[in-house]
């Protein structure tokens, strides 16, 4: 590495032992911080030092590092995988920042997520939602033929545009009513697009939308922050279109 | 009707009633410009709306009162559950797509409310004191004195320029959002909806703040 210069970080990091515990920030100083840091890594480091001094590790999600799984959820300076466009926490780097900035760390914060431990918090009731048909109900057996059904580009691209959704819930954390629209607009919408998701569009669209309400997530007041904080840049349509299919799914 | 218990039924709902009222709105503000006239024009347009047949006039003040009433019990509704959707707060929290408009609509519906209560007990009801109330020797109500005559004070037209300002806040995000509920907007069309609809609110709030100014400032004379 050619770089000599590292920086020191403070950070102001959210605490909190269990569900119970009513939580804190603690202030931290990180040092030797070089911008090729991710910012997962740079916390990599203060757990160290955290270990080295017998103190307990801060404990965050993280999976892949490499932006795909969803499992990282810190919203950094009040957002949501630290604001940088189409870009999760494990994929945000150190460059990012200064030498000396103040860095505060927060979990997601939302009725649907209760919190487990410091960054960590319990995602479940997005698998509620898909559980509730987020899925096609299909004849397993032979591979079918390439092309027997055939999908115009356009409908495969919107498609596509909709199951980039990693289902971390950035959504959810930006959002100021705490309400899951995005990301269930995005599963409703990946399916309602296709020739294999239309038999069952109706009676997912009813069953996804009532699991909303039934896990407590808000309703949605369009301030379009979803959008904003989406490392997958899901854009809002996908809530127009889940409730064009609502509206349907009513006759 | 489960429709009635999800949120998204709900805010169809709220979109609706919302796009009723932004249309009578527009209406109301294509009437009302007959003042420019001149008094015989808004005189004479007030003649021919309390000359139709009174269970029209009933039926339509109903409709309205039913539109208002469910628009306002839903978004209070709305809002109250949507403050329990984040139980806990962020210390930082930055917002990038929010507006002041779209943060304070629960805020701006309230001045909203109180300001139509007035506006009904002014102009409809004529129960507010310093009204200048004329009938002709024909028999024909002298709408333009009652209007003039509220708009002379400072005070008077003050409050309307501020009611229709709340109003631009309230439609600044409200007409947007009534496309997107109902879901028809996506990404090619919402910025041109979103700039569209911004720009209908400005032409309300300049068309309405135009009457009680162009009064106080002697514009509009008798």
């Amino acid at each position: 590495m050619s770089d000599h210069k590292t920086m020191t970080i403070n950070l102001v990091v959210w605490r909190q032992k269990n569900a119970n515990d009513t939580g804190k920030f603690e202030n931290y100083t990180v040092k030797g911080i070089t911008g090729h840091h991710s910012f997962l890594e740079m916390l990599d480091v203060l757990n160290e030092d955290l270990i080295h001094a017998g103190k307990e590790p801060v404990n965050f999600d993280h999976d892949c590092r490499e932006g795909i799984c969803g499992m990282c959820s810190q919203v950094i300076n009040g957002m949501a995988h630290g604001g940088q466009e189409r870009t999760t926490v494990c994929q945000l780097h150190m460059r990012k920042f200064k030498d000396g900035d103040t860095i505060y760390v927060e979990p997601w914060r939302a009725r649907a997520f209760p919190l487990l431990k410091d960054l960590v918090v319990d995602r479940s009731a997005l698998d509620r939602i898909i559980q509730a048909g987020g899925y096609t109900s299909c004849h397993t057996g032979g591979v079918p033929d390439a092309n027997s059904t055939l999908i115009p580009k356009p409908a495969a691209d919107e498609s596509m545009d909709a199951a980039e959704c990693i289902g971390c819930g950035a959504c959810v954390a930006g959002c100021p009513n705490g309400a899951a629209m995005l990301f269930t607009g995005a599963k409703v919408s990946q399916f309602a697009v296709l020739p294999q998701g239309r038999p069952e569009a109706k009676q997912r669209v009813l069953n996804m939308v009532q699991a909303m309400k039934d896990n407590n997530f808000g309703n949605c007041t369009n301030h379009y922050e979803c959008q904003a904080a989406c490392p997958k840049g899901i854009n809002v349509k996908f809530i127009a279109r889940m409730n064009r299919e609502y509206f349907k799914a009513q006759f | 009707m489960e429709f009635l218990n999800t949120s998204i039924g709900r805010k169809m709902i709220m979109a609706v009633t919302g796009g009723s009222m932004i249309l009578f709105t527009i209406i109301h503000l294509l009437g009302n410009s007959s003042i420019f006239v001149g008094p015989s024009g808004i005189n004479s347009y007030a003649e021919h709306l309390h000359s139709m047949p009174l269970p029209i006039i009933v039926a339509f003040r109903a409709v309205m009162l039913a539109l208002f009433v469910v628009h306002v019990i839903y978004g209070i509704q709305l809002t109250l559950e949507n403050r329990v959707g984040r139980t806990s707060q962020y210390a930082l929290k930055a917002n990038r797509k929010a507006t002041f408009s779209s943060e304070n609509m629960i805020w701006t519906g309230s001045l909203l409310f109180v300001f139509i209560v007035y506006h009904l007990l002014h102009f409809t009801f004529r129960s507010t004191p310093g009204l200048k109330l004329v009938t002709d020797a024909s028999g024909h109500f002298d709408v333009f004195a009652m209007v003039a005559s509220s708009f002379t004070s400072f005070v008077g037209a003050g409050i309307y320029v501020a009611f229709v300002a709340v109003l631009f806040l309230h439609l600044y995000h409200g007409i947007q959002s009534f496309f997107q509920t109902i879901g028809q907007a996506n990404d090619s069309t919402l910025p041109t909806i979103t700039t569209v609809g911004r720009f209908v609110a400005l032409v309300l709030f300049l068309g309405f703040a135009s009457i009680p100014l162009s009064i106080l400032l002697g514009i509009i004379k008798g």
